[in-house]
């Protein structure tokens, strides 16, 4: 099986599988006692929160440890609206954000705050100016733009962004999921979001980073131990995601390149194999490892049972595909064609070979399903 | 039954006044092709089939409900170089997309 589903998640890390079995035995006594062995998991916990703070570019204290980079997301927005309820309760974000989110956007809502959405183009760009606009607004307490995006791989420019958020005097989060352990962090944000199991860590942790001076206020109960996350800490699967962290930090560049040029050579053949195709998002401006594209007439389920027989696990923003019958909302905020939608996302070590093989399955694949629907080509 | 009754009756335009006016303006379909409750891709299947049976510049309507299709029979319009004039509330959901034939 040739795995192709990174943005979903990314297989762990060497370097995390070596950490975890050292830390089950050297960090999981209790980080807030006194006695050696917890003194021990404290002096791994805070070594683990230096390593990614200084990946991130921001201080260790700073940086929290979440349960999931959806639960940061959850925090990051609900802390930052509580926090500056009386600066406003706007919140302003991209139409394609992550799920997350919107359904914070939603629980803020709820509560007699007010969302505005943020359109983006055909290639999935935040309409930057219309942003600037929408943060400038009275009573706009927060405004969230992701790195990069986790459907189509589109980078917004979170740096213009910050810039505008700045004059504003509005805060940005940053919903970093698709890029950290890929790409340096834009500098510029108060607030980033990460999940562990994106760059190569273990699942269950997630990273929410908060600069100093961002007002925020725990919309959970609070207890004395992670700093605005409450519950036991995870020090094991912390110090594998740190460990994690730093090696995919350090080969990034590297395999990042490696990655992108493969992603140029699917972008490239993909229309020039398969008619009826459209290649969708930032051709150049984008994450190194995620291309999506859309087949015309072809049902975006019957296509990934077509490419898992073949030994490809790819995924698909099409609506037959989601738990809902609703297609991807970011596909539908760019306008693009939302059925017959597959996303490649290559992992670490994805090989050309193996790119090579989905290439030369992906036409009959698609040929043999346009046939059984009757489609003349 | 709705679908039976005047196309213009039938519809609530969720456009700009200009459009409204200019949808008024133009020409009704020549052909109506029923994909209510039909999933996509078939309601672009259909619409692909059916479009070389009307004349060049007539308009097909597609009535649709998969709300798929709101999204991707625009996006079709625009990977086939045909025109989207239009997409029209149904009254009893779903939507009247009009599409024009370029070619």
């Amino acid at each position: 099986m040739a795995y192709f589903d990174a943005a979903s998640t990314e297989p762990l890390h060497p370097r995390a599988r070596e950490a975890l079995t050292a830390a089950l035995d050297a960090g999981w006594a209790d980080p807030a006692r006194l006695y050696g062995p917890a003194r021990r998991a404290r002096m791994l916990l805070e070594q683990a929160r230096a390593e990614v703070a200084e990946v991130l570019g921001c201080r260790p204290d700073e940086v929290s440890f979440t349960t999931s980079g959806t639960q940061a997301v959850h925090l990051g927005v609900l802390g930052v609206l509580r926090g500056r309820r009386r600066a406003g309760r706007r919140l302003v974000v991209s139409a394609v954000e992550h799920s997350s989110v919107l359904h914070s956007g939603e629980v803020h809502e709820r509560e007699g705050g007010t969302v505005e959405t943020v359109g983006v183009g055909l290639t999935g760009v935040v309409d930057l100016a219309a942003f600037g606009e929408a943060v400038r607004a009275e009573g706009t307490a927060l405004a969230c733009l992701q790195s990069a995006n986790h459907e189509v791989g589109t980078l917004q420019p979170v740096a213009e962004a910050a810039a505008l958020c700045a004059g504003a005097g509005v805060p940005l989060l940053v919903d970093a999921a698709q890029t950290v352990g890929r790409m340096p962090a834009s500098p510029g944000w108060s607030v980033l979001t990460a999940s562990a199991h994106k760059w190569g860590g273990p699942a269950g942790v997630g990273v929410l980073a908060v600069r100093k001076g961002v007002r925020w206020r725990g919309p959970l109960p609070q207890d004395e131990r992670e700093n605005r996350v409450p519950g036991f800490e995870n020090v094991p699967a912390i110090v594998a995601a740190a460990a994690a962290l730093r090696a995919a930090a350090a080969e990034a560049e590297q395999e990042g390149a490696r990655l992108s040029a493969l992603v140029d050579r699917i972008r490239a053949e993909v229309p020039r194999l398969v008619p009826d195709v459209e290649v969708i998002g930032e051709p150049v401006a984008r994450a190194p490892h995620i291309v999506t594209f859309s087949c015309l007439y072809v049902e975006g389920e019957a296509l990934l049972m077509e490419l898992d027989k073949a030994g490809f696990a790819v995924s698909s923003g099409s609506s037959c595909t989601a738990s809902t019958l609703r297609p991807s909302h970011v596909l539908e905020a760019m306008g693009v064609l939302t059925h017959g939608n597959v996303r490649v996302s290559l992992p670490r070590g994805a090989s050309g070979a193996d790119v090579d093989r989905f290439l030369s399955v992906l036409p009959d694949a698609v040929r043999r399903i346009r046939e059984e629907a009757g489609v003349k080509s | 039954m709705i679908r039976n009754r005047g196309v213009s009756d039938a519809m609530t335009p969720r456009h700009t006044a200009a459009e409204q006016a200019a949808q008024q303006a133009a020409q009704a379909p020549a052909l109506t092709v029923d994909a209510l409750g039909k999933k996509c891709p078939i309601p672009i299947i259909m619409l692909a089939e059916q479009i070389n049976h009307v004349p060049l510049n007539a308009v097909v309507s597609v009535l649709a409900d998969d709300p798929a299709a709101f999204t991707d029979i625009p996006a079709w319009c625009r990977l086939k170089s045909h025109h989207h004039v239009g997409s029209y509330e149904l009254p009893q959901g779903g939507w009247a997309i009009h599409v024009r034939r370029n070619y």
